[in-house]
């Protein structure tokens, strides 16, 4: 599905903003907000109480930072980096990026690109599509369950249920609010495309598994929490 | 057995406050009006030891204090719950006023950087 990148497309990546939360990432993060920067002209990185000095690191990268006073999970970090990347008019495109550095910034240029071309609502990251560099077999088969979780609860043919990596268009970035702060949001957000029937497309990633991001990743058992969350919040949202 | 309808009914209700769980008015003055009747009930049985023995019977438990166990474990479970929608709810006001505080800030942040 990649295509080639034109002068058109370098006015929709000036209309894209780089959403990045992060919590005690200051090893990696000057990196990654410098080579996000190579791309896309803003950068929004929501620090969620972190401890060590990401927020400084970030900002001196070029990094617009939103500082939570204290840690409210994952989804809530996406969510206020959303928020921060809307008040800006010329913000079109709200792209979502992990902060251990295992997305590329290609990939992500190319989703925005991809969302413009095919006139979609979302373009969702898939590793499954793509490259899983040093992924062990044990994380490949629980996220393929987690993908077989979520085509059975939302009915979406999608190939890879926990990716970081999306691109929501003004519109739907405008409607997304978590009801789960933490980090069960992933799965929130496929089942409210799924409920307001947004279109959306999937988008091969190469994501590369450092020694930092294993360390940084969720442990295997939290999938069971993720389904609990799930599994309530849907009993929830039906009454 | 009157007292497996009662138990299965309070297990149901808990269930059923887990998934559904709203705080309503109607939740407060329910709430209210069961520790008031909890109370006045601890201190009938505290007063008169012989009728709790005398109520179990009557819904088929043996002791008067198996009846006080059972009805203390539903209890526990309500409780429960409802400490853990209250804080659920709790945390969602936390999240909107944690997060307008760090937007508010950041918006301070620019406007000084750009004068």
């Amino acid at each position: 599905m990649t295509m080639p990148l034109t002068k058109e497309h370098d006015s929709v990546l000036a209309c894209a903003c780089v959403v990045i939360p992060m919590y005690n990432e200051a090893t990696v993060i000057g990196d990654v907000v410098r080579t996000v920067r190579e791309r896309f002209g803003r950068v929004v990185c929501v620090d969620d109480g972190s401890a060590d000095g990401t927020a400084a690191l970030a900002r001196a990268a070029g990094a617009d930072v939103v500082r939570h006073p204290v840690n409210l999970g994952q989804g809530a970090a996406l969510e206020t980096g959303i928020r921060r990347a809307l008040r800006d008019p010329l913000t079109e495109y709200v792209v979502t990026f992990d902060a251990d550095g295992q997305h590329s910034v290609d990939d992500a240029a190319d989703m925005v690109a991809a969302a413009h071309d095919l006139e979609v609502q979302v373009v969702l990251g898939s590793r499954f599509l793509g490259d899983m560099t040093g992924a062990s077999s044990h994380r490949k088969s629980l996220l393929k369950m987690a993908v077989h979780f979520t085509r059975a609860t939302t009915g979406m043919k999608v190939t890879d249920a926990h990716n970081g990596l999306r691109v929501l268009r003004r519109d739907t970035a405008e409607r997304l609010s978590f009801r789960l702060h933490g980090m069960s949001h992933a799965s929130e957000v496929l089942s409210v495309i799924a409920k307001h029937r947004w279109t959306y497309v999937e988008h091969p990633t190469t994501v590369t598994y450092t020694e930092y991001s294993r360390a940084k990743g969720q442990r295997g058992y939290n999938a069971l929490n993720i389904v609990f969350d799930l599994a309530l919040n849907r009993v929830r949202a039906a009454s | 057995m009157i007292i497996k309808l009662l138990l299965v009914a309070g297990l149901a209700a808990a269930a059923f406050l887990l998934l559904r769980g709203q705080r309503t008015a109607l939740g407060l003055l329910m709430r209210r009006s069961l520790t008031l009747g909890a109370i006045l009930l601890g201190v009938l049985a505290v007063v008169f030891p012989g009728t709790v023995t005398a109520v179990a019977n009557a819904v088929g438990v043996g002791r008067g204090t198996d009846l006080v166990l059972y009805v203390l474990c539903v209890t526990f479970l309500f409780v429960t719950i409802a400490q853990n929608l209250r804080l659920a709810e709790l945390r969602d006001r936390t999240v909107e006023l944690a997060r307008k505080q760090a937007l508010l800030e950041a918006e301070l942040h620019e406007r000084e950087y750009s004068i």
